[in-house]
């Protein structure tokens, strides 16, 4: 069980990390008028298209001791990116970038516009408008975005397997392992590991849409 | 607003194209593969000769495809169209056999697959005198292996390090590829600084340019790799004559050639 565990351990990282860079780059992406801008959330959306063996290839290659990144890396802490758990953190990062984006764009354009020029009117910052007004007004585009780039991060697969190696407690992640038992021919193992991602994942989806059609505020509306 | 309304002769023109691609689709499904093959990683370059040869006596075209054995027996038992599977592994068709999936008696055992350390030209040192000193050179800190569970490749790269002491030694270092291609690929790549890989892969283009020192057959139970006609082959015959090729002269010669050792060949 030790997979499942650095699976969530992985996914919880990436979910946290996606929201903290994510959330200023959907403000400006929501807010800014500037013409380019369709430039940019056409990279954002990248990896919903891109194959993962695209992403993991050149993620392989950055992480490498030829790559910017390997490099860096390597005059900071004397070791490789790729087949640490850091590394495949950075990947997933990008991997799920969109799962947390998009969702926090779309809730930030759609509160009142009024609503925050109101706040300005009365003196309040853009931080202090974000923080008062927009960020709980779009309360439920935040948890969709932290729990679909941890989904996300969870069912990960193609980017995990072309850099990871596949090391115990390290990068051998849950769908890693289901892999290795079907190869391996464990079918019994490779179930059980299966249902169990699969149920947490049914779960985690529910939230979400529950979320969003407001099945858990009180008072429940039946 | 109201939504901006298609233009009819926008319209007929993707409908143009769409058929057009359509069309273009079946055509090439129409197109007659004639021999579809399931070959292990390991066997990629040498099919690509082996194949062309095969073409150029027969005429008979192969649709080759390349992957990892234990992948290619599960999709066998799921009833995947292939004619014929080489494997790394002769564990794969001899279950497959044992199944009923294949056609009886033709199993052949094609090689024996060789291990050897890769690394970069670039490193200093001569890994061919250095032999397994290589691996626990200190600026080495990690060692690309295929996945010892279930990989052959991998198997036999942990039992020479078994054999040759150092297993505990330098267990920490290793990484697993999913297949000893992608093993290959993490060396290759420079992400990890020595390879236990396939002689065959080894002499691959991409990689013939390392230092290479070959592990001593002795060192790990060979690796016996055998090929079979499955039993909802299209065109078992075609089948059956590739085999024959693969074990005359000439084909024997390929596998050679690229870095298999050929039972009875001496």
């Amino acid at each position: 069980m030790t997979s499942l565990w650095l699976s969530f351990e992985l996914a919880g990282c990436v979910a946290v990390i996606l929201l903290l860079l994510g959330a200023p780059f959907a403000y400006w992406l929501a807010y800014s008028s500037w013409r380019g801008k369709f430039l940019l959330e056409s990279i954002v959306a990248l990896p919903l298209v891109l194959p993962p063996t695209v992403l993991g290839f050149y993620a392989l290659l950055a992480m490498g001791p030829h790559g910017p990144l390997g490099r860096l890396w390597i005059s900071l802490f004397g070791h490789g990116l790729a087949f640490t758990f850091g590394g495949l953190v950075i990947a997933s990062v990008l991997y799920s970038f969109p799962f947390a984006v998009q969702p926090l764009m779309v809730s930030f354009e759609a509160v009142d516009q009024k609503l925050i020029a109101a706040s300005a009117v009365l003196g309040a910052g853009r931080l202090r408008t974000f923080r008062r007004i927009i960020l709980p007004l779009s309360f439920s585009g935040v948890v969709t975005a932290l729990v679909l780039s941890f989904a996300h991060t969870l069912g990960e697969f193609g980017v995990v397997l072309m850099v990871g190696g596949n090391l115990a407690g390290v990068t051998r992640t849950v769908s890693i392992d289901i892999y290795d038992h079907v190869q391996s021919l464990e079918y019994a193992d490779a179930n059980h590991q299966a249902l169990l991602l699969l149920a947490i994942s049914f779960a985690v989806l529910c939230l979400v849409y529950g979320i969003n059609r407001r099945v858990w505020t009180f008072p429940w509306k039946l | 607003m109201t939504r901006p309304r298609a233009n009819p002769r926008t319209l007929r023109a993707c409908c143009v194209i769409l058929l057009a691609f359509l069309l273009a689709a079946m055509e090439l499904d129409g197109q007659e593969r004639e021999l579809r093959v399931a070959a292990a990683a390991d066997l990629k370059f040498a099919m690509a000769e082996l194949s062309k040869e095969f073409e150029n006596k027969t005429g008979v075209k192969t649709d080759v495809t390349s992957g990892s054995s234990g992948n290619f027996f599960a999709q066998i038992q799921g009833g995947a169209p292939f004619d014929l599977f080489f494997s790394a592994d002769i564990r794969y068709p001899e279950k497959l056999e044992a199944a009923g999936l294949t056609e009886p008696r033709t199993m052949l055992e094609y090689a024996v697959g060789r291990i050897v350390i890769w690394a970069p030209a670039t490193i200093t040192g001569d890994v061919r005198r250095k032999g397994w000193d290589t691996l626990l050179d200190a600026r080495v800190q990690k060692i690309a292996i295929a996945n010892p569970a279930h990989a052959p490749y991998g198997k036999a790269a942990v039992s020479a390090l078994q054999k040759a002491g150092i297993y505990e030694r330098v267990k920490a270092k290793l990484v697993y590829g999913e297949n000893i291609s992608q093993a290959a690929q993490f060396v290759q790549s420079g992400n990890a600084q020595r390879g236990i890989i396939a002689r065959s892969l080894a002499l691959s283009p991409g990689m013939k340019d390392g230092q290479i020192w070959e592990i001593p057959a002795e060192m790990y139970p060979p690796i016996r790799q055998a090929a079979i006609v499955l039993k909802n082959a299209k065109n078992k015959h075609a089948a059956r004559a590739f085999l024959d090729f693969v074990k005359s002269a000439a084909g024997r010669a390929i596998l050679e050639k690229h870095g298999f050792a050929v039972p009875g060949n001496g």
